[in-house]
């Protein structure tokens, strides 16, 4: 997913996992049968007359589902001044609807065994359930009716942006490489909305009015804008009937396709540093580089995806064993990137210098490394132990019925389609060394780069008092 | 997981939603296939608890050993410097060449210690190839690690820095602090990681000492799950662990202390929040009010969106993103705690809410609504629970290590039936103390002081 919100520390972490996957047909060993396309677990597909795309992957190796509704809106269709309204949209689909009073949808998920909750991202929203196989159908009214009937209360809203600025608090304010990482996006981002937050601005978040949020809620919540998942123990023909009768009714909007304003080319290193209470460096560096949706050539943004590996895939790979064992340069350094983005994004690199070394050796090392990979074909074998990787990774993830229908549903979000669940596969087995090479000198070059550096402040952390209370005494406010 | 932003939030009261089909509220069958656990013990004494899942191809081997932090002794970090050293050199093998070897197969290989117990694990393809390397690699690590003296430097000085980073986190500076003053002189009391003194103190004679007196068959559990039948899965066990000596268990912990007395910590910290956190010695593995705790936290503080302190505290109020509270079973009492984290000049307000739902709680107990709820959550959610070979897995390494019934999972419905209203209040009675808790805030200077009876300025 889209990290755009949230620190990279220690870099792949949640980053490359949730893509790096797939079997490649090329290996030195023999693959299990399971690992091959062939048999990978189907996905069935219909729309209904409304427009809701539905996608099913049946999977019976437990008697669970997860059930998603994934609409086409996040953080990147958003412009100044109402930056956040798609995540305070997404707690306020919690807050009630027409027939629903507030936190009843949560009430009866919670009954039903569920598990539930919600995502935004910077191309997508989502909302989830994960429940017994035989309670699709909770699941579904529910979901169908939040679609189109949710209750914005004004008392409501206003009670719900402070959980939004707590959250905002939490998660940025007081986390030096979170606010670093902000930064740096709004820096590196002239234009594209991926320069903002998904948390929203702070003073978008206080301006932001009931009004906003109906309009964004009107805007884009409908069956036509949505894509709707099913993954685990279900029979297809059922999850279909049972989406037309709760989905079938709904009513289709016209959907205006967002006007996202272009990052226009960058001309020149920008770099800036970030004063933050804390006690250790943090070193954050993007280039810009093209994602599948806008590639010049289509097999781009796969051969970034393979250099990622190559520099920061595991153990083995170079960063680990070159700039944090090796050299020891490094106490961590990490790479990310996404090909699975909407707009064009950042080839990211990450890392905490080790004891004695700072940040100019840090981004002296990462540098070089860069050059290496421009000057250098990537060793086969580099590349063989990714692709073995990436196989068996497409078998792991089979555990779990949350990750296959969150691809899904990602991919077709996006507006890559949901079949590149599969073919993606093919696209990484096909990447030579080469283009791995005309990767990273066409796109990893000062003119594309942005640095951003933490400068620590002090914590000043003190211990006030530490005193027993009296027994029996309450810790009343008076 | 990697979202962006996890949410949500519901309130109770409200208008019903008459037209949901009250059919589908009503409780499937609480028959439900849970893995058949099969047991026995290698040669050397390990003992070895397997599930067979043939669906996917892969296995998942999980190496647990009773040799957490609450056994470093004198050296708080020992035994999280040991699980991390064992990955960075065995046999021959340097670090480099034990990742490779790894990667090689796409196996993957991980080890950790936190309070109870040091765990080695790796994942791996059936394939034999893919198989056999991952085994070989987690037996050598296990039983031959080398300990070289440059790659302790290098894990110590990142240690150091991942200390300091630690510093910068009001809410990790507030669980540290947490766990000092609930169990005071009691291992449990120290952070899995340490303090700067004590891991600039380790030596590689410590870790070698360590894993002599720990890594033995009589101090090991194995948990496998996987594409295996229990032929191979005997072998796989005697492979990876039966040449360790039989040796023997270690002594039980020392017992946990109750508070005698509420104390109150305030650390001053330049964040625009202030983390809150409250907490006592709580129950252990196997306890005999574990499911009327266990059921009764979940509707306090541990059922997410609709628990009583995501109601008071977020819902009504709006005055935190994220409020919990949890039981944390040890093999002696490890914490009850509850949290929050507020804007500064809220902080008062917030934690007297806080407070006070569990006095409500502890005094009333729950409603019979209450009960019922949760009760239709945990026995519903059941097959959630033990849907991945990762789920399963982890309940093995629990179930084995804390000596639990087998049945555990079978019975797991049964037991959360069979608790009423009256046992969880009186559980709570017995066990929960509001006016003998550690409470710790961690915030900025913009908080009003404290105003704790008694206490502070």
């Amino acid at each position: 997913m889209q990290p755009r919100s949230t620190p990279l520390r220690l870099s792949k972490a949640g980053l490359a996992g949730i893509f790096l996957i797939a079997p490649l047909a090329v290996s030195s060993w023999t693959l299990p049968a399971q690992a091959s396309t062939e048999n990978a677990p189907k996905v069935f597909e219909r729309t209904l007359g409304n427009g809701l795309k539905v996608l099913v992957k049946p999977d019976r190796r437990a008697p669970i589902l997860t059930s998603q509704v994934w609409y086409k809106v996040g953080a990147s269709y958003e412009y100044g001044g109402i930056t956040g309204v798609s995540h305070v949209l997404e707690h306020m689909m919690f807050k009630g609807t027409e027939n629903l009073g507030p936190g009843e949808f949560s009430r009866i998920i919670a009954e039903n065994g569920g598990e539930e909750n919600a995502f935004t991202g910077s191309d997508y929203t989502a909302y989830y359930q994960n429940l017994a196989s035989d309670r699709l159908e909770v699941s579904f009214e529910l979901e169908a009716e939040r679609m189109r009937n949710l209750s914005l209360d004004p008392e409501s809203v206003t009670k719900e942006i402070e959980v939004v600025k707590e959250e905002r608090r939490t998660r940025t304010d007081d986390d030096p490489q979170s606010i670093t990482y902000e930064r740096f996006n709004a820096t590196a981002y002239l234009a594209s909305p991926y320069r903002n937050p998904v948390i929203g601005w702070p003073g978008d978040l206080e301006e932001l009015r009931l009004e906003d949020i109906k309009e964004w809620y009107r805007q884009w919540y409908a069956p036509n804008n949505a894509t709707l998942v099913v993954a685990g123990d279900v029979d297809p023909e059922q999850v279909f009937a049972l989406a037309e009768k709760h989905f079938g009714p709904l009513k289709a909007e016209t959907i205006a396709p967002p006007k996202t304003r272009r990052e226009p080319p960058q001309e020149g290193e920008k770099r800036i540093s970030v004063k933050a209470p804390a006690q250790e460096p943090y070193l954050l560096m993007g280039y810009k580089v093209p994602a599948v949706a806008e590639a010049s050539e289509e097999w781009e943004p796969y051969a970034l995806e393979m250099l990622a590996s190559v520099l920061d895939g595991g153990g083995s790979a170079r960063f680990a064993r070159e700039l944090v064992r090796g050299t020891q340069v490094a106490s961590s350094a990490g790479t990310s990137y996404s090909a699975f983005s909407r707009l064009p994004g950042l080839f990211l690199f990450d890392g905490v210098p080790a004891k004695g070394k700072d940040i100019p050796a840090l981004e002296a090392a990462i540098r070089a490394q860069i050059e290496r990979v421009q000057k250098e074909l990537v060793d086969p074998e580099e590349l063989e132990r990714i692709r073995t990787q990436l196989i068996a990774g497409k078998v792991y993830e089979k555990d779990s019925v949350f990750y296959q229908a969150m691809q899904l549903g990602q991919l077709e979000t996006v507006g890559l389609g949901w079949e590149l669940a599969d073919r993606y596969v093919e696209k990484l087995a096909a990447v030579t060394p080469e283009q791995i090479q005309a990767v990273a000198t066409k796109y990893l070059i000062p003119d594309r780069l942005t640095v951003a550096v933490l400068d620590p402040q002090p914590l000043d952390g003190k211990q006030v008092a530490r005193a027993p209370l009296p027994a029996g005494a309450r810790d009343d406010v008076r | 997981m990697c979202v962006d932003y996890l949410d949500s939030g519901t309130e109770r009261k409200g208008r019903g939603l008459t037209w949901l089909a009250v059919g589908l509220l009503v409780l499937a069958s609480a028959a439900q296939a849970t893995p058949q656990i099969q047991t026995w013990q290698t040669g050397n004494g390990a003992r070895v608890l397997f599930v067979a899942a043939p669906e996917l191809p892969m296995v998942d081997v999980r190496v647990v050993l009773d040799a957490g932090s609450a056994r470093d002794g004198t050296k708080p970090g020992l035994a999280s410097m040991s699980a991390s050293m064992l990955t960075q050199g065995a046999r021959d093998w340097d670090a480099d060449t034990i990742a490779l070897r790894m990667e090689d197969v796409g196996a993957s290989l991980t080890s950790s210690a936190d309070r109870d117990l040091l765990n080695v694990s790796i994942r791996s393809l059936t394939q034999p190839k893919a198989l056999d390397t991952a085994l070989e690699t987690l037996t050598g690590v296990l039983t031959s690690p080398t300990f070289e003296s440059d790659d302790l430097e290098r894990l110590r000085q990142n240690t150091l820095i991942g200390l300091r980073q630690d510093q910068e986190s009001p809410r990790t500076v507030a669980q540290k602090a947490l766990y000092q003053a609930v169990f005071g002189d009691h291992p449990y009391a120290s952070h899995p990681t340490g303090t700067e003194e004590s891991v600039r103190a380790l030596t590689r004679e410590d870790l070698a000492a360590f894993h002599q007196q720990y890594f033995t068959g009589a101090n090991a559990l194995v948990a496998i799950v996987g594409d295996l039948d229990r032929a191979s899965a005997e072998g796989l066990a005697e492979r990876v662990v039966g040449s360790l000596p039989a040796g023997e268990s270690p002594a039980p912990l020392p017992e946990v202390a109750e508070l005698a007395a509420g104390a109150l910590e305030r650390i001053v910290f330049p964040s625009t929040q202030t983390t809150v956190l409250v907490g006592q010695p709580g129950m252990r593995r196997g306890d005999p009010d574990y499911f009327a705790l266990y059921l009764g936290n979940h509707i306090l503080g541990g059922s997410g969106f609709v628990s009583l302190l995501m109601q008071e505290v977020r819902e009504k109020r709006g005055l935190s993103y994220s409020t919990y509270s949890y039981f944390l079973p040890l093999a002696q009492p490890g914490p009850f705690l509850m949290g929050l984290q507020t804007r500064n000049d809220q902080a008062d307000q917030a934690r007297q809410v806080m407070m006070d739902t569990l006095r409500r709680f502890v005094t009333e107990g729950p409603s019979e609504k209450e009960l019922a709820a949760a009760k239709k959550n945990l026995t519903g959610g059941f097959p959630l629970r033990i849907a991945s070979n990762s789920d399963i897995i982890g309940y093995l390494a629990v179930i084995g290590f804390y000596g639990l019934p087998l049945d555990y999972l079978d019975r797991f419905i049964e037991r959360i039936e069979a608790v009423d209203a009256a046992q969880i209040r009186d559980a709570f009675a017995r066990r929960v103390h509001p006016d003998r808790l550690a409470i710790v805030t961690v915030g900025g200077d913009g908080a009003p002081q404290v105003s704790a009876a008694g206490v502070i300025p």
